[in-house]
């Protein structure tokens, strides 16, 4: 801790031994696994949440849970996969990669790095122990709109509103770092044109953190001041508006679910290509396309709230900004399929992944199309319709891509190869898996089965059944994928530097796994 | 272009697993301590500033450690430039927290309030309180004060006669005075002019001080005079929210540029060359910003 350093020169240095290493690291590598192995607890945990809600949802009627417990369920499980497994994932993988994709030493802010990090397993801590606190854990679904957030919320949802503001800070420093990171790191030669579309679609992703996670503090700040201060935000008789609060809320919220799917979208990119041994299709036209994607994710933010009673002028704006998404995303999907044509492919289990994810997340896509038109709207609104919507674009988008990415660069991460066989044993599971869960819930969703409910109508009892069928298979494959990646991190066959015939980026032209410290010179890039 | 051996990587630091922890016994005393407001005994408050304590502490001694490293010249121009660049970022986030609050303040004036009253495509509205009709500043509630404390008078501009003690006036006066002499300070010090920066930057610092205090008269006047208060309805509310916390950026400024000042005076720190003060140009530039989202305040807050 003396002001001493070591010089960098010296490439043998290693890790430190021993707990201590985790708790007080700079290096990104080792800040990367502690998120992803956080994200993989925390996606554990909310899926098996979701289990409970499936295993209640199994026959109508109240089986297992009561009718309280079950909407603590609801909102953890949405709470937990967001805050808790998606994006701390993501993160994982930009601590891993961007800096040894831009050709970096590190991450630009090392320390704060791992405040970033250390804030969140204490954020859930605070979340999770409201569950034993009188009155429950927060049961107003992870959208806590008002006023079931304020007046008629549990007294555990002040921990709810100090835990999101602290996981706020988290994502915010995290996206400062990933952000100096790309603009100041890049190796001589590397300009913007040039970097790895997995490193651009975390400065996209950074960018929209940075801009809408202040909003989310806003929100609950002013839900604080409702509950116990006497404001009147989202309260008509003061003059306040609860429908103030789904404007603030989404207006987080949408650029939200593209945080979600944006680095998804550069890890797609990336797989691709690789198995298809061809240059990516269209890298400019992926660049200009998240760029929009970004831009517009700011003005359509009220398409979640069509039947709140806006004023028509809105809903049409609202659904046609919507629509026009579907433009980039569509150069996207194009773009995707175009590098695979005529490609040499080979289908290893990342690709798989991959190749799943353009399908099922196109699917998710088009039912996000269909929900965007207003007058349509009026009739998925709040049922199943929207709860397989937004899994099919969460689940075999994002989840899916983040499998993808860790099958593709485990063997760079760890140095071993992980089982080819298993590996696929697990896609074609969780393939099987997400779409037995999640493709019924169209039909009763269509049906008029309303979401966020523990009972339902009789007529919806066969699709329910065969989507917590599907649940526990789709969790139960889990259990594979942790097994395989715990049996890769342990042993297996070694991994050459570049690992995969035709893999392109400065991160294939290291060891595998990679120096502890990686590019303390930076490499010239042509 | 970039020399990156020279790039410094802190070894281990314990300083972020100190944040962390002091963090979240900050956030566990500060909701305990709310959810038992009205129970006087209650120790929560305790935890409360246990963790405020460890963790001004820690980003003392984090901060320290940092000004250390330069002193001891680890941190390259390219290290100096992700300061630059996170200071920037840090600031546009501070920026989108206050738009969540002009956005509020914008939707309640331009939608929420009118429709209420029975103006605009959604005036059915009306029908919830059918005597209400909207005003802005609004001194009643829509449930005509039934739940909520009525203010006797706004703190909008009150008319041409009064402005010399409309103390608004005086804040915007002292807060944008404040913002040219902290720019004297800084072409001081590029001009090498350490004396002048100095007494410039000691003149910030004390309009900063000068500023809170008006703001502070201003609450007393508001809470005491006014009857406006958190509980007034939506006028109160976002009148409180919107000053409270500028106010409180104001105040976290203002320790930024004292905590300048005790290192330029007492440790002789900072040099002309950019690179050897990026610390107060970083606390300047904060400094500018508070300003600007006064002159928001002002304009939306106060006169329009």
């Amino acid at each position: 801790m003396s002001a001493v350093i070591e010089s960098h020169d010296d490439h043998h240095h290693g890790p430190a031994k021993g707990l201590t290493r985790w708790l007080f690291t700079t290096n990104h590598k080792d800040i990367g696994t502690l998120y992803l192995w956080f994200s993989f607890t925390m996606f554990l945990i909310g899926g098996a949440m979701a289990l409970v809600i499936r295993a209640e949802l199994f026959q109508p009627g109240m089986q297992i849970v009561e009718p309280e417990f079950y909407n603590q369920m609801l909102t953890l499980h949405g709470l937990i996969m967001v805050f808790g497994a998606v994006m701390p994932a993501f993160v994982g993988l930009a601590n891993w990669l961007v800096p040894m994709m831009v050709g970096a030493p590190d991450m630009a802010l090392p320390r704060m790095n791992n405040l970033s990090f250390w804030i969140l397993p204490f954020a859930f801590l605070m979340m999770l122990s409201s569950l034993f606190m009188e009155g429950g854990a927060p049961n107003f679904g992870w959208t806590f709109y008002a006023p079931l957030s304020t007046t008629y919320a549990p007294p555990s949802v002040t921990f709810f509103i100090f835990s999101v503001h602290i996981l706020g800070a988290s994502s915010i420093m995290g996206a400062i770092n990933v952000i100096v990171t790309i603009m100041n790191m890049r190796a001589p030669g590397m300009t913007l044109m040039k970097m790895p579309l997995f490193v651009w679609s975390w400065l996209i992703t950074a960018y929209l953190l940075i801009a809408v996670m202040p909003v989310l503090a806003g929100a609950v700040t002013m839900m604080l001041m409702d509950i116990h201060f006497g404001t009147s935000f989202f309260n008509a008789a003061g003059g306040g508006d609860p429908v103030l609060f789904q404007h603030i809320f989404w207006f987080f919220g949408h650029p939200e679910v593209y945080i979600m799917i944006l680095p998804a979208f550069g890890i797609v990119s990336h797989i691709i290509s690789t198995f298809s041994r061809k240059e990516l299709f269209g890298y400019s036209s992926m660049v200009w396309a998240m760029v929009s994607i970004a831009i517009l994710s700011f003005v359509v933010w009220a398409h979640h709230m069509f039947t709140v009673g806006m004023p028509l002028a809105a809903e049409l704006f609202f659904m046609w900004a919507t629509m026009l998404i579907a433009v980039p995303t569509g150069v996207k999907v194009f773009n995707w399929v175009a590098t695979m044509f005529r490609g040499s492919i080979t289908y290893e289990t990342p690709m798989l992944f991959a190749i799943a994810f353009v399908v099922l997340f196109t699917i998710g896509g088009f039912s996000g199309l269909m929900l965007a038109i207003t007058p349509a709207d009026f009739q998925y609104h709040d049922t199943y319709f929207v709860v397989a919507h937004f899994h099919y674009v969460l689940v075999p988008g994002a989840i899916f891509s983040i499998m993808a990415a860790v099958y593709y660069w485990l063997p760079k991460w760890c140095g071993n190869m992980y089982d080819e066989r298993l590996g696929r044993l697990h896609f074609w599971l969780s393939f099987i898996g997400v779409n037995v869960t999640f493709f019924p819930q169209h039909f009763i969703g269509l049906a008029g089965m309303p979401r966020r409910i523990p009972d339902y109508a009789l007529q919806f009892a066969d699709w329910n059944m065969v989507s917590t069928v599907g649940a526990f298979l789709f969790g139960a494959s889990q259990i594979l994928f942790l097994f395989i990646v715990v049996r890769t991190v342990m042993g297996g066959k070694k991994a050459t530097p570049e690992v995969w015939e035709g893999a392109q980026g400065l991160e294939w032209t290291v060891d595998s796994p990679p120096p502890y410290h990686t590019f303390s010179t930076p490499p010239e890039v042509k | 272009m970039s020399t990156y051996e020279k790039y410094y990587v802190p070894e281990q630091s314990r300083f972020p697993i100190y944040a962390a922890t002091s963090l979240f016994i900050l956030v566990m005393g500060a909701a305990s301590t709310i959810n038992a407001l009205g129970q006087p005994d209650s120790m929560s408050k305790y935890i409360l500033y246990a963790g405020l304590a460890s963790f001004g502490a820690t980003l003392f001694f984090w901060f320290r450690k940092v000004v250390q490293e330069h002193l001891a010249g680890l941190d390259s121009a390219q290290l100096n430039q992700s300061f630059v660049y996170g200071m920037a970022w840090f600031i546009f986030s501070e920026v989108m927290f206050f738009a969540a609050f002009f956005g509020a303040l914008f939707y309640v004036r331009t939608f929420s309030v009118p429709w209420l009253g029975g103006e605009g495509e959604k005036g059915l509205a009306n029908m919830l309180w059918e005597n209400f009709q909207s005003t802005w500043p609004l001194l009643t509630t829509p449930d005509l004060g039934a739940a909520y404390t009525v203010p006797e008078k706004s703190m909008s501009f009150p008319g041409w006669d009064k402005i010399l003690t409309w103390l608004p006036l005086w804040n915007t006066i002292v807060l944008l005075s404040s913002s040219v002499t902290v720019h004297m300070a800084h072409i001081n010090l590029k001009a090498a002019n350490k004396n002048k920066f100095n007494i410039w930057l000691g003149v910030t610092v004390s309009l900063a001080i000068f500023f809170v205090f008006l703001q502070a008269l201003e609450y007393y006047e508001a809470y005491e005079h006014y009857g406006l208060t958190l509980n007034s309805g939506i006028y109160g509310s976002t009148f409180f929210m919107l000053t409270g916390f500028h106010g409180f950026h104001v105040m976290m400024g203002g320790l930024m540029l004292s905590v300048m000042l005790i290192r330029s005076v007492f440790y002789n720190h900072f040099k002309p060359d950019p690179h050897e003060h990026f610390g107060f140009e970083a606390a300047s530039w904060y400094w500018h910003f508070v300003d600007v989202v006064w002159v928001m305040l002002f304009m939306f807050v106060y006169i329009l």
